[in-house]
């Protein structure tokens, strides 16, 4: 079992690599232009959000609606740090990652303590609320540069990073989500009241996820932040919330492949489709409309791709040898 | 003295207006346990129409104030349609797809009246022409002011007549209370639901001319923060509660307009916020909000 483990990490890291090298080789052969390089890296930290959000909504069964919210903590965050050179290049965005990650976690437990240990949506509008209003808090610092934005933050990001960031995320969630702890979250969404009984201590494990899934909102804030070199508190409003749970509930709640495939292609669509921009909130509105009316698990369901499964069924008798 | 006895007569008109809205969600979550989340687009939508209405009430010659029956009628029977197309199919489905579904057409009312309308805010005419009224010592206010809140009394008294001594209104308790019981003693589950939309968005229609009145900017957004701070009212009151609602709405409009004059105006939002998430923790159910014991 252990070596099987082994193995299908290996496999993973393996095809992720190939995907890496292969788009890196596409980039420098000048296949990809200099502005999809751009809306590639806006792909990995979309992804990073969907999969993170997806944590919260599709597992826990909460819905969540201020991941702009500690997106934009983290970015400011991680942003100020940069910015102060603590560590120079890499280290120092890996720092401010980090950075940004945690006080993101503060704010989370902040607001899901109180709202996390009831019944109910309350987290849905709390969280709404939260979103709007730490963008006029931003606004009313003196040390964020105010409605005017902050200026002069270093560009550190760039696609190698966000890619392998995308993919230690994606890895580090699934894992999470296949542990003992991830088991508890989804019996929490399945049945409260049968996880409450079997032992499960309910508010600690919806506070967990909760808490994770901000963590890492906060990780692809300074991502952002250090990629777009400015930043103003009016990017993260509620719209982007929106985006980031439109790509959840139509990539499938509950599963993590959905959520990659459905980053990549709601951020590549509307640079395909030029004048899409202003029905695109509307075509999304009735995208969600739909979806709960016809197909609310989404379009993977609970389908996780699986790379070694693909392996092991080409090739039934290794299965066989290996086991 | 007479600087605070201004600021909370704001917060009264204020506080009247949340409590109009408040009420729309609270008996809209009392009944079908969802979070209705294009009650705050309904206001926009209010607002809209009476715009629309008011040229072709002022060339027919009829009083202005009439638009606020147009626009009621028109948000009733919009709420209805909501109900029965997008949220009845997903009555039995769980509450995060219904939600999410809330969330759509608060997005899609949003949308369409953006393209309708473009995004730029429109300025509301006057429409109730009084002047300031002195209410002695040299104390004057608004007669908008004095309306705002004459009508969301007058209303809030006849909400609840009508919830208590009515047939309907009993058939309303009693659905809240467990729709299953109320079908079998020949309640019809349907109709009281679809009322309790057609009332909730009508008055919140209401709300929104009073609103546009001491306001004059209208945008497609503007309902959305108005409906969130409305819900905390709602939460604040005890949702479920009507009474909870009346009172939750007035004391979060005397609290913020105390906060805008006297800490500040930015803040106001956040303080609102603090107040719900310390609601929150000491007292989920509210002021006036009943604990009910979980079944299993």
């Amino acid at each position: 079992m252990k070596k099987h483990t082994l193995a299908s990490y290996l496999v993973n890291f393996v095809a992720a690599a190939a995907v890496y090298i292969l788009i890196t080789a596409l980039m420098n052969g000048g296949v990809i232009s200099r502005q999809y390089q751009g809306v590639l890296v806006f792909a990995c930290i979309n992804c990073i959000l969907a999969v993170s959000l997806n944590l919260t909504t599709g597992f826990l069964g909460e819905i969540a609606l201020g991941h702009a919210g500690f997106m934009s903590i983290g970015a400011y965050t991680g942003a100020l740090i940069t910015k102060a050179d603590l560590l120079p290049g890499t280290p120092g965005l890996l720092l401010g990652m980090l950075a940004g990650g945690l006080v993101a976690v503060i704010f989370a437990l902040f607001i899901g303590l109180p709202v996390l240990r009831l019944k109910g949506d309350y987290l849905a509008i709390v969280t709404l609320g939260f979103g709007e209003i730490i963008r006029v808090i931003v606004e009313a610092l003196p040390f964020t540069g105010g409605a005017k934005g902050l200026t002069g933050i270093p560009r550190l990001t760039n696609f190698t990073i966000a890619y392998w960031v995308m993919v230690a995320v994606i890895a580090i969630l699934f894992a999470f989500i296949r542990s003992r702890h991830g088991r508890a979250i989804i019996a929490i969404s399945q049945d409260d009241i049968a996880s409450e009984a079997a032992g499960i201590p309910n508010t600690y494990y919806k506070t967990l996820a909760f808490t994770i899934a901000a963590f890492f909102a906060g990780v692809a804030g300074c991502l952002f932040a250090n990629y777009m070199g400015i930043l103003g508190a009016k990017t993260f409003n509620f719209l982007k919330s929106i985006d980031i749970l439109v790509i959840v509930v139509l990539g499938g709640m509950g599963s993590f492949t959905g959520s990659i495939v459905a980053a990549f292609g709601l951020t590549l669509l509307p640079e395909l489709l030029r004048g899409f921009d202003q029905y695109r909130m509307l075509v999304y509105s009735i995208a969600l409309i739909l979806m709960m009316m016809f197909r609310p698990s989404g379009l993977m369901g609970g389908y996780e791709f699986s790379l070694t499964r693909l392996i092991y069924k080409l090739k039934p008798k290794r299965k066989e040898a290996t086991k | 003295m007479l600087d605070l006895l201004k600021q909370l007569i704001n917060g009264l008109q204020v506080g009247s207006i949340y409590a109009l809205v408040a009420l729309g969600y609270t008996m809209v979550y009392g009944i079908v346990k969802l979070i209705n989340f294009a009650h705050g687009d309904i206001i926009m939508v209010g607002s809209y129409v009476c715009l629309m209405a008011i040229p072709i009430l002022s060339a027919a010659g009829l009083p202005l104030w009439l638009c606020a029956v147009g626009a009621a009628l028109f948000c009733a029977i919009l709420g209805v349609v909501i109900e029965r197309v997008a949220y009845k199919p997903l009555r039995n489905s769980p509450r995060i797809s219904a939600l999410i579904t809330a969330i759509g057409v608060s997005l899609l009312l949003q949308n369409v009246f953006m393209l309708l309308f473009t995004a730029t805010p429109k300025p509301f005419p006057a429409i109730f022409t009084g002047g300031n009224v002195t209410l002695g010592g040299g104390f004057t206010v608004s007669f908008i002011t004095l309306l705002t809140i004459l009508v969301a009394v007058v209303l809030m008294v006849l909400l609840q007549l009508f919830i208590k001594r009515t047939k309907i209104g009993k058939g309303m308790r009693a659905v809240s209370e467990d729709a299953g019981a109320a079908q079998l003693m020949g309640i019809s589950v349907n109709t009281t639901i679809s009322v309790t939309f057609a009332i909730g968005s009508a008055l919140a229609a209401v709300a929104a001319v009073l609103y546009s009145s001491a306001y004059p900017m209208i945008d497609p957004y503007m309902g959305s923060f108005l409906g969130i701070k409305a819900f905390v009212a709602a939460v604040l009151g005890g949702i479920g509660s009507i009474p909870g609602a009346m009172v939750g709405g007035l004391a979060m409009g005397v609290v913020e307009s105390l906060t805008k004059a006297y800490i500040s105006s930015q803040m106001a939002d956040a303080v609102v916020f603090l107040i719900l998430i310390v609601v929150l923790l000491v007292k989920p159910t509210g002021i006036m909000g009943k604990n009910i014991g979980e079944k299993v």
